[in-house]
């Protein structure tokens, strides 16, 4: 009973130990209150020791930068998708982005890492046609194009069933869960195969299996 | 991990491996591990996006993956890993003055691909020399990388090949850090007992310390015992120190008070051994002492040290002790409380806790000091990295300009262009113009320095943390 706290003049800050024994002695200003939070740059009282430089320090800077430089250049630094143009032109949407196939650019060794993290890489139009490894995917693959390719024929009439072939696309793309995701629906917003189109800087008979397809 | 290493970790996945790679991980390090479902969800980027970041992080040892049942599969960032990208020029240079130039690229391959057979780190590495020695087409033949052995991880998967395996299919190597920081470890002691003492001193210890690499247990504190004849019979080559001078010098260094080195028995001309925990904390705590004297000043570090010494001091102990003014120590005191580096601590006289029969003891609680500036040092790094960027991005266009200069210059020459052209080409780029990109590569190039610098400091404070949280 009677605890410390009394008798150190009314009204100011009382604390629950003793400021004496800490160092503040009776009738002692305290700093005034903070209103605000700190500065964002405090002065700087004193300046840093300089960096301690030689040849050790500039060899490592060096490495340093050269390191960075190198690491941009590795297929290990994803970059993202192709940067949007400043003006959207017609023919972005018949542009393959890069890269080709979203797949990795190095052979990782795929003993040692989780099959889910594999992408099924997108083969060329020539590929498509050739019986190849088969698995289920492949042939999913096929199916697609073969799809794609009786869509086209039919392109003036059959706009509401391809609607329908794209959402059997979908639906089939959802069922296999663990499979890839299907890149051609999320890559094309048009009715045609992207690969097929040719944006005629190349001339010549690079002419695809679809002969009716206008070449610009 | 803190808030602090955190955004450190996200900015040097940034920059060294892209936004997708960051995004991935700073998911897995915000969040912890999880599937690949949630991660594409979570991250708002396309699945062949997070697939491609797994596989680069993976790749590069900084996540791994857990099969959960049911077939999911787990992922889960090394957060620790990553903040070692800090330190790759350091592990660069130290292969470099221990192995030289093939070491050095060797180690560098390593780190910028992750892991790789050894035929193929060997073709790399062979690769490179021949391009620096400009024709004299020496190979490096595959048995003088195995010396790199000892400081090399290996990792083997037994499965068999397909029907072309290279001989050494399914083995991979990687550098490996643990022992580089012992390497690091052991060069700041020696370093350190050189500056106190003397160069010989220096190199009794080393040579303990190298007679100690295989038989010290990582996070051993200390080393086996060692007799004071073995020790003279493994000093390096060129030292003619007879062996009662060697005596001498171990007498000295077991009775130095930082107690690097201790006595631990009399067989053999006298056994020894280096305190390796001891030396952590000495060397850990000239490291506080050290930023305490550049931050608040010589009188503030002789404050800090003497409560180092004495544990716990009263205010007015502090004052007589230290022979500084009441009021001058009273503000010292105050302003690394509240910074943190010092702590009060009440003792009561009476069981009723009253503040007027109360001791309050101001101490310095190294453990605690030590976690709060790593803690800044993250900070300092992720600063310093932003403010790099910042500079970059703001003279982005000087710097294109600058580039396509230069390759301009360079096709010239090779076309054998005339002086006078090449000059008129250089004049691109005006004298202002040019004094800011001397401005840019002065500032970033001391960032980068800088970066390097405080490596070290997170590096020896690490090291003290992890060897005391180690102890029983």
């Amino acid at each position: 009973l009677g605890m410390a706290g009394r008798g150190r003049g009314r009204g100011r800050g009382q604390m629950t130990f003793n400021v004496e024994a800490v160092g503040i002695g009776k009738g002692d200003a305290l700093p005034p209150p903070t209103l605000q939070p700190s500065p964002l740059f405090p002065a700087l009282e004193r300046r840093a020791v300089p960096l301690p430089g030689g040849e050790e320090c500039e060899y490592m800077l060096a490495l340093k930068q050269e390191l960075r430089r190198a690491m941009r250049g590795l297929p290990y630094f994803v970059k993202p998708g192709a940067p949007r143009r400043d003006i959207e032109r017609y023919s972005d949407k018949y542009q393959l982005s890069s890269p080709v196939d979203n797949a990795i650019d190095w052979n990782p060794d795929w003993r040692r890492l989780p099959r889910e993290l594999k992408i099924r890489v997108r083969r060329l139009r020539k590929g498509r046609t050739a019986a190849l490894v088969p698995k289920q995917r492949v042939a999913l693959d096929k199916e697609e194009a073969l799809k794609k390719l009786e869509s086209l024929e039919k392109k003036e009439e059959e706009v509401t069933s391809e609607e329908e072939e794209e959402k059997e696309e979908e639906e089939e793309g959802k069922e296999e869960e663990e499979e890839e995701y299907d890149e051609e629906e999320h890559e094309e917003e048009t009715d045609y195969v992207l690969s097929y189109f040719d944006n005629g800087e190349s001339f010549g008979p690079d002419s695809d299996d679809n002969g009716d397809e206008a070449v610009y | 991990m803190t808030q602090a290493e955190l955004r450190l970790c996200s900015l040097l996945l940034r920059e060294n491996f892209g936004e997708i790679v960051e995004k991935v991980g700073n998911s897995l390090l915000r969040t912890g591990p999880r599937p690949l479902r949630l991660l594409v969800g979570d991250t708002g980027l396309l699945p062949d996006q997070v697939k491609k970041a797994l596989c680069v992080l993976l790749q590069h040892g900084l996540a791994r993956y857990e099969p959960q049942p049911r077939g999911a599969v787990e992922y889960e960032a090394r957060g620790e890993r990553v903040l070692r990208i800090l330190r790759y020029p350091r592990y660069i240079y130290t292969a470099k003055t221990l192995y030289g130039d093939p070491g050095e690229l060797l180690v560098e391959e390593l780190l910028l691909h992750g892991h790789l057979p050894m035929s193929s780190a060997v073709a790399r590495v062979a690769d490179r020399l021949t391009e620096t020695m400009e024709g004299k087409g020496k190979r490096r033949h595959s048995c003088d990388e195995e010396e790199e052995g000892e400081h090399k991880a290996k990792r083997q998967k037994q499965e068999g090949g397909s029907s072309e395996p290279p001989p050494d299919d399914g083995i991979y190597w990687q550098v490996n850090l643990e022992r580089f920081h012992q390497h690091f470890r052991d060069q700041a002691l020696v370093s350190a007992v050189a500056s106190r003492m003397d160069q010989t001193s220096s190199e009794v210890v080393r040579t303990m310390l190298r007679m100690s690499e295989v038989t010290t247990a990582s996070g051993a504190s200390h080393t086996q015992p060692l007799s004071s004849n073995e020790i003279f019979r493994s000093l390096p080559a060129g030292y003619n120190i007879s062996k009662a001078v060697l005596d001498q010098y171990l007498a000295l260094l077991a009775d130095d008070p930082l107690e690097f080195v201790g006595k631990s028995g009399d067989s053999g001309g006298g056994t020894y051994t280096v305190n390796l925990h001891k030396a952590l904390v000495s060397l850990a705590t000239a490291t506080l002492e050290s930023i305490v004297e550049e931050r608040f000043g010589s009188r503030c570090a002789r404050i800090f040290r003497l409560l180092l010494r004495k544990k716990h001091l009263e205010q007015k102990q502090v004052e007589d002790f230290a022979m500084i003014p009441a009021k001058e120590a009273k503000d010292m005191l105050y302003r690394m409380l509240s910074e943190n580096l010092v702590a009060l601590q009440e003792i009561p006289k009476t069981p009723d806790h009253a503040p007027s029969r109360t001791f309050y003891l101001y101490t310095v609680n190294v453990m605690a000091a030590a976690r709060m500036l790593l803690h800044r040092c993250y900070k300092s790094v992720a600063n310093l990295m932003e403010r790099r960027h910042h500079e970059m991005r703001e003279n982005k266009r000087l710097l294109e300009k600058s580039q396509r200069v230069e390759a301009i210059l360079a096709s010239m020459q090779a076309t054998g262009a005339e002086a006078a052209q090449l000059h008129e080409v250089e004049e691109m780029i005006t004298g202002p113009e040019r004094q800011q990109l001397e401005n840019l590569k002065r500032n970033v190039n001391k960032m980068d320095a800088s970066e390097n610098q405080v490596d070290e400091t997170i590096f020896m404070l690490e090291a003290f943390i992890e060897s005391t949280m180690k102890r029983p």
